[in-house]
């Protein structure tokens, strides 16, 4: 399979601090359906960014796509990142847009014109559960439909790779399995998902699904070939951390 | 898609906060625009009634017989009148009747003025011409000449008499143009601010925006549109506040109808000129919106 993302002896500093990732080497094959654990601290949302083009490490490489963007010029970011769809942590809706803009709001940066944008927006929200929703703005949202919102604006772009952060962190378990659905939906169509994650039940749940573990900003498993639960094991007691 | 057409207006407008005009910048533009506008209409009127007065002036000069012996005297200003009349490039040359002179100084003499014991210098005015002629030359060649007839006589251009005042209303339009520009850096300066400003407030949604793949010329657009239409607002009502100004004091000008107040006015061209300013101004602002997002945008990936 074709390696989507590739890592090699990448560390990430911030500022003059210890390094907060290193030597992390790995790849990501297309089509691939990744969860990203560790406990608090370890490094998941930092490896998120370097993933999604909000950070670029202090050394090693990255390829991206085939193409390396630690070197890759600025002003060539933004078409890479419009390939990536991305739920934050905190999900970094526009406060002032309403539930169907923050939706469109990928569509409208890739230049579709709002009659386009419509359906796509309309099929998303009903999707995500969020018809009833769509003049709402964020701040009258609660934290799972914000959370919904974002996911939704992540995958209307039908993004090649889909990072996620903690993204079912704010919903009830049955929409965590619905939200974990979509994620598989998208997976099939070719889309490779990293889901950043706590959540030990989510891990069960995507057959085929690879396990990227962090610890101390390092790998556990350098070869990134981990799976939950393990091959032939019957179950698999959650990690303790 | 085309990427020009990218965020380029309409619904992409809600990316920025609505209530434009609530903000202070329209109206801090309008306030400069206005004082702009007064400055730069002052500085074309002075220049002009500047340039008005010289013109009226440039081409006379008096000759004044001081002889004290009026017979003496009527005998000089009747020489000095045929030799000066005959000069090549004087178009005309009029004694003042010594009536209107006595007329002129009874105000400080009394009735007295017209006695013949107070020696009332002669006056012969000379006109030039105004094409063709050195007007220096000119003036030269008549001292010498009326130096050859009598030490009792002396030339004194008009433009003597008005210069320290010309050159007083002149100083006057510099300034007012010094004012201009500097209300042009002023603004440049304001627009930096704003534009800092606009920047920091909306941080939040720009990181978004970028890493949805926004590019810098998409942000840019999106604020650089509000930016104009806001200083565009500022431009107009300042404008037409200061043009509706001009015309009112231009009408008192008109009314007051004097000599020197009189030829203070402005030009046809002026009129051109004035409403050039604000598109100056817009211009400028761009100019200087673009250079400042541009340098905040380039230091964040």
């Amino acid at each position: 399979m074709t390696a989507i993302v590739q890592f090699e002896n990448v560390g990430l500093r911030y500022g003059f601090g210890a390094e907060t990732l290193s030597d992390l080497s790995f790849s990501l094959e297309q089509g691939s359906f990744y969860f990203l654990t560790g406990a608090s601290g370890a490094g998941k949302t930092s490896l998120l960014k370097l993933l999604y083009l909000a950070q670029r490490p202090s050394r090693g490489a990255i390829h991206l796509f085939g193409t390396d963007i630690v070197t890759m010029a600025r002003t060539r970011l933004p078409g890479f990142r419009r390939r990536i769809g991305v739920v934050f942590q905190d999900f970094r809706l526009v406060p002032h847009l309403s539930t169907f803009d923050n939706v469109a709001l990928p569509l409208r940066i890739a230049g579709v014109s709002d009659a386009q944008l419509k359906a796509p927006v309309q099929e998303m929200l009903n999707w995500v559960g969020l018809t009833d929703r769509v003049n709402a703005l964020p701040a009258t949202l609660s934290g799972g439909e914000q959370q919904r919102v974002a996911i939704a604006r992540a995958v209307i772009g039908r993004p090649e790779l889909l990072v996620a952060d903690e993204p079912t962190g704010n919903v009830d378990m049955e929409m965590a399995t619905r939200l974990i659905t979509l994620f598989e939906a998208l997976n099939k169509l070719g889309t490779t998902i990293v889901v950043a994650t706590h959540d030990f039940n989510l891990l069960g749940k995507v057959a085929n699904a690879r396990m990227i573990r962090l610890d101390g900003g390092r790998l556990v498993d350098p070869t990134g070939a981990l799976r939950y639960p393990p091959r032939g094991a019957a179950s698999v007691e959650a990690p303790q951390w | 898609m085309v990427a020009g057409a990218i965020l380029s207006g309409g619904a992409n407008d809600r990316l920025l906060p609505q209530g434009r005009l609530a903000g202070p910048m329209p109206w801090i533009v309008a306030i400069m625009i206005f004082l702009t506008v007064l400055a730069c209409a002052a500085g074309i009127a002075l220049g002009e009634g500047a340039a008005t007065m010289r013109d009226a002036v440039a081409n006379r000069l008096t000759v004044q017989v001081t002889q004290p012996d009026a017979e003496r005297r009527d005998a000089l200003t009747a020489r000095i009148r045929t030799k000066v009349a005959t000069m090549p490039g004087v178009t005309g040359v009029t004694v003042a009747p010594r009536d209107m002179l006595v007329r002129q100084l009874e105000p400080w003499l009394g009735a007295d003025a017209g006695s013949t014991d107070i020696p009332i210098p002669a006056l012969i005015d000379v006109d030039l011409s105004a094409k063709g002629v050195e007007v220096g030359a000119v003036r030269s060649a008549i001292a010498r000449t009326v130096a050859g007839i009598t030490r009792d006589a002396r030339v004194e251009p008009h433009s003597s008499y008005i210069a320290p005042i010309v050159t007083l209303v002149r100083t006057i339009g510099w300034i007012a143009f010094a004012i201009v520009a500097l209300m042009a850096v002023a603004t440049s300066f304001v627009v930096v601010l704003a534009s800092r400003g606009a920047h920091a407030t909306h941080r939040g949604t720009i990181d978004v925006m970028h890493m949805l793949g926004a590019t810098d010329g998409q942000v840019m657009r999106l604020f650089q549109r509000r930016l104009t239409r806001d200083i565009s607002f500022g431009a107009i009502i300042g404008l037409a506040s200061a043009i509706a100004v001009v015309v009112l004091v231009g009408r008192s000008i008109g009314l007051l109808a004097g000599d020197l107040m009189g030829s203070i006015s402005l030009p046809w061209w002026g009129w051109v000129v004035l409403p050039l300013l604000p598109v100056l101004f817009i211009v400028v602002a761009w100019f200087a919106s673009r250079l400042t997002l541009q340098s905040a945008l380039s230091r964040s990936l």
